[in-house]
């Protein structure tokens, strides 16, 4: 069933490797270069098709005013970008998608980095997995299942965070969490904090293993201390990885959604919108899909330019991808 | 001079495990207060949150599991397992294309392939409802199986290569001496070694489609094929005042997950190890 018996006579070729049968020129080479393309097609069509596809509509989208229940489409050309700048909760969603990045640079890169390298100093084996492992159980459970338990955790009257905080007499802190405008983006970011850091700190604890040990034998001669090891050694060599990890947070604050569309749906009053979340509004519920469009594009802007700034970085350090 | 940095260092340790073990605590409390809470009476759940439950009510599970859970659960078990299986093989497949057959335009497939990695699943969102519509998937379990493989491949397929990528050519070499086709090469070879970054990405994979919640949300109504996180959150706003049943729907959507990633933890971390940073 694996093999197909008329390719058995087909040589693979090995790249950059010459042997003396790829020496002679073949009748066939020309066909069995398009044959290798059977290897990608399958990846380059259902990409193409429902990613890239979709993504030049969308483009074209944006210039429409788009009714789905009606079907009517009217081109208004530069219409709802004009009107995404006069919209305030535009604007405001923009803003917390950029706290959203601030906030979880520094726990998701910053304290997870300290975090993994606190864990890797730990000696024995069996701990350091341990650790590692609990950490990352937020992460395996799903934004769905850990924003509801937070809605629980924030309930004003009788939820657990307020509970906590009058039986350690502070009560006066207790407060509608996710009820008001001031404290609800905060409270949904924490809770994303909760359940994403174990996640980047798993992955900074795997670049901290690929250190060469000799490297910390060797501070450790010249008596460096815990911290300045940290400083001149650790962040030094894992700083491709504090990279990467910054540019997929920030993409990936961009493109928040679940767990705001669990905990606030976006209000109260339209203050935890994100710019997620306000594409979904403005599309599905009031039914403005040029509008929606429009928004997609910012997000689209947005990541690009991160990833290019990523390609930029990775390029110059001359890294083979 | 030796038992002052003795001294200091155990102060430090002692500093260190305390931090290490109180994150345990406010990572673990959470979850097992959510657990507990699956087997409380509505009553007693916001009573006293920290009390352990009266009498442990596997009714709520029950419940749960009657009131749309099992086809949740159903559905999100499909959904998971063929975009996995979907996902995973036309990645190898095209990375096994990108690393060992000397493809025309290689840099530029790679490209194409890779650079799905920069587009956020929203920004297809608006006109990937439309050509669903349009092809009579909207609503069906295959709209969710064609947009996590299709929006998965890019991050799988990037993992995958960056192994193979490092696995010695001889191989090639010695197999195409013995006459094996690139088929046999690919199926019987390379993708046996390649287990480590498999199991990774399956498991990272079976993350992603177990947990997803925008495209769920937007392409599916009605219990027959919402997955769990949308179901979760049906069952929310539909017997939103039985609490303990949500929490007890809640913990049968996570237990699959953190049983997988426990059980797969080191290969998962040693694909990681292999696959990331190169």
């Amino acid at each position: 069933m694996l093999t197909v018996e008329g390719t058995r006579t087909r040589r693979a070729r090995v790249p950059g490797n010459p042997s003396p049968v790829q020496q002679t020129p073949s009748r066939k080479s020309g066909f069995r270069k398009v044959l290798g393309f059977t290897w990608v097609l399958p990846a380059l069509l259902t990409l193409g098709v429902f990613v890239y596809l979709p993504l030049v509509q969308n483009f074209g989208f944006s210039f429409l005013e788009w009714d789905i229940y009606s079907g009517s489409q009217t081109f208004v050309g530069g219409d709802n970008y004009a009107k995404l700048i006069n919209d305030p909760i535009f604007w405001s969603a923009l803003g917390n998608n950029v706290l959203y990045a601030a906030v979880s640079i520094v726990f998701q890169v910053c304290a997870a980095l300290v975090l993994a390298a606190i864990i890797e100093s730990v000696r024995r084996e069996r701990w350091r997995r341990a650790l590692r492992a609990v950490y990352f159980v937020p992460s395996a459970i799903s934004l769905t299942v850990a924003g509801l338990l937070f809605y629980f955790i924030y309930e004003p009257n009788l939820g657990l965070l307020n509970f906590i905080l009058k039986n350690v007499g502070f009560g006066a802190l207790a407060q509608p969490w996710l009820g008001q405008e001031s404290t609800a983006m905060m409270s949904v970011i924490a809770m994303s904090q909760w359940q994403g850091f174990g996640y980047s700190t798993l992955l900074f604890a795997v670049a901290i293993q690929r250190i060469p040990s000799e490297l910390y034998e060797a501070a450790a001669i010249d008596g460096i201390g815990t911290i300045r090891r940290f400083f001149t050694v650790t962040v030094p060599l894992v700083r491709e990885m504090t990279g990467l990890m910054t540019i997929v947070t920030i993409s990936g604050a961009f493109q928040v959604f679940n767990e705001v569309m669990v905990m606030t749906s976006g209000g109260p009053n339209n203050s935890t919108q994100v710019l997620g979340t306000w594409l979904y509004r403005s599309g599905f519920v009031r039914n403005d899909f040029g509008y929606a469009a429009a928004i997609a594009m910012v997000i689209f802007l947005v990541t690009l330019v991160i990833a290019l700034v990523q390609l930029w970085i990775t390029h110059r350090r001359r890294v083979e991808w | 001079m030796v038992t002052r940095i003795s001294f200091l260092g155990s102060i430090l340790r002692v500093f260190m495990w305390t931090f290490l073990l109180g994150l345990v605590v406010v990572v673990v409390y959470p979850l097992l207060w959510m657990v507990l809470n699956g087997f409380k009476q509505n009553a007693e759940l916001f009573g006293n949150p920290f009390a352990l439950p009266i009498s442990w009510e596997w009714q709520n599970y029950a419940d749960a599991w009657n009131r749309g859970v099992s086809n949740y659960l159903m559905t999100s078990v499909l959904v998971t397992v063929t975009s996995t299986i979907a996902t995973v093989f036309i990645s190898a497949w095209a990375a096994y294309g990108l690393t060992r057959v000397n493809l025309p335009f290689n840099r530029a497939v790679v490209t194409v392939i890779l650079g799905g990695l920069m587009l956020a699943p929203a920004v297809a969102l608006v006109p990937l409802v439309k050509m669903f519509q349009s092809l009579g998937l909207y609503n069906t379990f295959w709209a969710l199986l064609i947009l996590y493989t299709a929006f998965r491949i890019p991050f799988t397929t990037f993992l995958i290569r960056a192994y193979m990528i490092d696995l010695p050519r001889e191989i090639d070499e010695a197999a195409e001496v013995d006459g094996a086709s690139q088929w046999t090469t690919f199926w019987r070879i390379i993708l046996p070694m390649c287990k480590p970054i498999l199991v990774s990405t399956v498991i990272l994979h079976v993350l992603f489609a177990w947990n997803e919640y925008l495209f769920a949300m937007v392409f599916t109504s009605g219990t027959g094929v919402q997955t769990l996180p949308v179901g979760l959150t049906s069952l929310m706003s539909k017997h939103g005042t039985d609490y303990p049943v949500v929490f007890a729907g809640m913990v049968i959507a996570a237990i699959p997950v953190v049983l997988l990633f426990f059980l797969g933890q080191r290969y998962f971390v040693k694909g990681l190890a292999d696959g990331i940073g190169k």
